[in-house]
């Protein structure tokens, strides 16, 4: 037995100079992908990794790649932890003929540490609906595309539909509001938002933290129990979300005062708690679920032809989300090659498609996204693009759209993005860019 | 036959007590150093695969480097003075903030006394931090002169869970940073930024080549053999004049010292941006399993069971891939985790000191070739 041991031991060893270089070919884009399939996060992560792997696909049959360059991926599980996650990225970010072509890690942690790489590296950042909120200014953050949404705008979104319900911005003024979050860099970028609005338009603010992964919440809800508060905003993710409603339900707070952000809003959050998630509010990072224009496409061209990654999770909330992130990093690539020519672009070209990339309505519809997305237009100094939101609720079987779209005021965000970005900027020892001298 | 020591005769204490007696050995040493030192970044300037890539020096080399060295700290805690504690991720976690509040510049606001100290240069920071680690490492160590075993295991995992707190909770950690999330500065020595992948693999070599060397010769001395009479039996080794409160507390200093190094390299040249996550329990676990696969009460045990822990399950995620066998992600990670466990399970089984023992009967086995028994 021992002496089996030790040669295994060697064969090991030996083993570790298996992995060989990939052989690349030449006309293909390489786009990586950070994903979570495994953990606490990964009835979340699911979905989104299906949608953003389908659209590729769907590219790829349909139109033969991005004018008529294939589109080749590759996934990295990444298990929503940080130090995997920059473990996928060294592993993802020199593969293909040029390169990664841009990442979207779908986890703040992950961004925050990839946030202080990508520059050296020259590859964009895609993050869309999370992130660091104040990466939205451009000249700061060059290589981040903070696409849709942030948390700020969510936030502030938020209690406007909460002054909405109530009758207007002055009957916020002494009511109560709790911010019920995921105690990591992603539960705590709203609350600096939030903190604003509350000076602004006189409200309580509390923010309780749920220790991660957030299955053990009891003593967060029964202090919600006693504080009573008018309303409890949501920032969970993964089991959180589902427990929070249980929690929520089990010491009788109304559901429908539950107001959960675009990471709360998607169908695994609220079917784990049945019933008891009647009534749930959640934003919407301007989709909701339901098949578009796009779906049949995808119906078409890679469910019936048995590539699809998705199963039941076909065009829920999350696996909508794919769709979209995958489409505008698409058309970012799409965008560079109108520069740089129809070839793999690196990306540093990437960064100048997504500066540059402007998705009219009348674009939309015609990538079959209409009613899923707004124009969204990023520029030098705005990397994010768009500023709405909308509010669904769960209505037991379907996520209801139940307002219109909500535009974030930016007299109150616009001076925290300016200033955080300084704080960045400073801390870090970088100029910022001179948006007028840029092309 | 060629790993023999026949011939070789000392002649002198010096030669008698060096750290490898064996001239074999030694030479393997040297190798061993001359690869790391000189080979890699030649073979890294030279683009030979696989250490050209930059992959493998910064997601491979650099990670598997700084965990060895929190191996090493916690192998003389748990491995040489038998003190078993589940607090590393807190000591690491107290080396990178306190590093980073040194590099950053410390600014106490107790009223009267101000205190204000400016931005130190990136060394001082690491070596304080690490400093402030040990501190930690004391107090905590205190109940270990009552309590013992799994006990102090509890006692130890304490710390753990009132460090992720604090720098969760304590803003001051991380300069009221709105996220909690703290991104390190610039790596500046004596005005050299480093920056390059293999110069942040360098730093980290001669960081661990340092402590590993420091920590080698303190086992074999004076204070080692405390550490190891405690831990053997600690009523017997008080009896012969050990003391106690010397021996434990000096082992969870010298431990947490150099898992503070090991924490603050991890955040500043493996991560560069992190939050407290980073050093949770699940840490504290993957380094205690590091050193008791690679071997407790051995220096080389930490470096083979940091590989066996970081680059087995990275390895084995990237074999399906390589060799074009389509399977998913998910069925892959899954897969790593139950061979991980099974080939854990199965090496305590069949040796349950580790991967040093191993190489020691290895190394029997060879002064006996070729006619071993």
């Amino acid at each position: 037995m021992r002496k089996l041991t030790l040669a295994l031991t060697a064969l090991a060893l030996g083993a570790t100079a298996m992995t060989g270089p990939a052989t690349a070919q030449t006309n293909e884009q390489f786009i990586p992908a950070l994903v979570y399939r495994t953990g606490p996060y990964a009835p979340n992560g699911i979905p989104f990794a299906n949608g953003v792997a389908d659209y590729w696909t769907l590219l790829n049959e349909r139109d033969g790649g991005i004018n008529g360059v294939k589109i080749v991926f590759e996934e990295c599980e990444t298990g929503y932890a940080t130090d995997k996650g920059v473990e996928c990225y060294e592993r993802l970010k020199g593969k293909g003929p040029t390169g990664a072509a841009y990442f979207s890690p779908l986890s703040t942690g992950i961004t925050f540490a990839l946030t202080d790489k990508v520059p050296g590296d020259k590859i964009p950042l895609l993050t869309m609906g999370y992130g660091r909120s104040e990466s939205r200014n451009g000249a700061v953050f060059p290589w981040n595309f903070i696409a849709v949404g942030s948390y700020w705008t969510a936030a502030d979104v938020a209690i406007q539909h909460i002054a909405k319900e109530l009758g207007g911005f002055d009957k916020l003024k002494g009511k109560k509001i709790s911010l019920v979050y995921h105690d990591s860099p992603y539960g705590k970028e709203p609350i600096a938002a939030l903190e604003a609005r509350a000076k602004v338009n006189g409200f309580d603010f509390k923010a309780i933290p749920v220790t991660h992964p957030g299955v053990e919440q009891k003593s967060q809800w029964l202090a919600i129990r006693q504080d009573r508060p008018d309303y409890v905003l949501l920032w969970g993710w993964g089991v959180m979300n589902s427990t929070s409603i249980k929690e929520a339900a089990a010491v009788g707070f109304p559901r429908d005062k539950v107001i959960g952000v675009w990471w709360s809003g998607a169908e695994p959050d609220v079917t784990p708690a049945g019933d008891q998630s009647t009534g749930y509010k959640a934003l919407m990072l301007q989709h909701g679920p339901g098949k578009f224009a796009v779906h049949a496409d995808l119906e078409k061209n890679v469910v019936s032809k048995g590539k699809a990654a998705a199963k039941e999770d076909f065009a829920q909330v999350l696996y909508n989300r794919g769709l979209i992130n995958s489409m505008i990093g698409t058309e970012a690539i799409r965008t560079a090659m109108k520069k740089y020519g129809n070839k793999p672009m690196t990306g540093e070209q990437v960064r100048w498609g997504f500066e540059n990339l402007n998705l009219t309505a009348a674009r939309i519809k015609e990538l079959g996204f209409e009613g899923m997305l707004q124009p969204l237009r990023f520029s030098c100094e705005d990397h994010q693009g768009a500023d709405v939101a909308r509010m669904q609720q769960w209505d037991g079987k379907a996520w209801k759209t139940i307002s219109d779209y909500y535009k974030a005021d930016e007299k109150i965000l616009a001076p925290l993005v300016k200033e955080n970005a300084a704080k960045y900027a400073t801390e870090k020892k970088i100029t910022a860019r001179d948006c007028s001298k840029e092309s | 036959m060629f790993y023999r020591e026949t011939g070789q005769f000392k002649s002198s204490y010096a030669a008698d007590m060096q750290i490898f007696p064996i001239r074999q050995d030694r030479i393997a040493l040297w190798v061993v150093l001359a690869l790391a030192f000189i080979g890699i970044p030649l073979l890294n300037a030279f683009h030979i695969w696989p250490f050209g890539s930059e992959y493998m020096l910064r997601a491979i080399l650099i990670p598997f480097l700084i965990l060895s060295l929190a191996a090493i700290g916690l192998n003389i805690l748990t491995g040489y003075c038998g003190q078993l504690s589940l607090g590393s991720g807190a000591f690491m976690a107290i080396g990178a903030y306190s590093a980073y509040k040194f590099a950053t510049g410390v600014h106490l606001p107790f009223g009267l006394f101000d205190l204000s100290i400016p931005p130190l240069p990136m060394l001082p920071s690491i070596l304080l931090g690490a400093l402030m680690s040990a501190v930690v490492g004391i107090l905590f160590g205190i109940p270990s002169l009552r309590i013992k075993g799994l006990y102090l295991a509890v006692a130890t995992l304490a710390a753990q869970f009132f460090f992720d707190w604090v720098f969760i909770r304590v803003k001051w950690f991380t300069n009221y940073n709105s996220s909690g999330s703290v991104s390190a500065p610039d790596l500046n020595f004596f005005g050299f930024v480093v920056n390059a992948p293999i110069e942040r693999y360098l730093l980290c070599l001669v960081f661990v080549a340092i402590f590993a060397l420091l920590a080698k010769n303190l086992v074999r001395g004076n204070i080692g053999r405390q550490w190891m009479a405690t831990r053997d039996m600690d009523i017997a080794a008080e009896l012969m004049g050990i003391r106690p409160l010397y021996a434990k507390l000096s082992a969870f200093a010298i431990s947490s010292f150099i898992m503070g190094v090991a924490g603050a390299l991890w955040a500043f040249v493996y991560l560069g941006a992190w939050e407290p996550l980073a050093f949770s329990i699940d840490r504290s676990f993957q380094i205690l399993f590091m050193v008791i696969i690679g071997g407790l009460g051995s220096i080389l045990g930490s470096f083979l069971g940091a590989a066996f822990i970081l680059v087995l399950p990275i390895l084995l995620d990237q074999v399906p891939h390589a060799l074009g066998v389509p399977i998913s992600v998910e069925t892959v990670s899954l897969l790593v985790f139950i061979i991980t466990g099974a080939l854990i399970c199965w090496l305590l089984i069949v040796e349950p000191r580790g991967f040093a023992r191993l190489w020691l009967t290895g190394k029997e086995k060879l002064r006996l070739w070729p006619y071993p028994y």
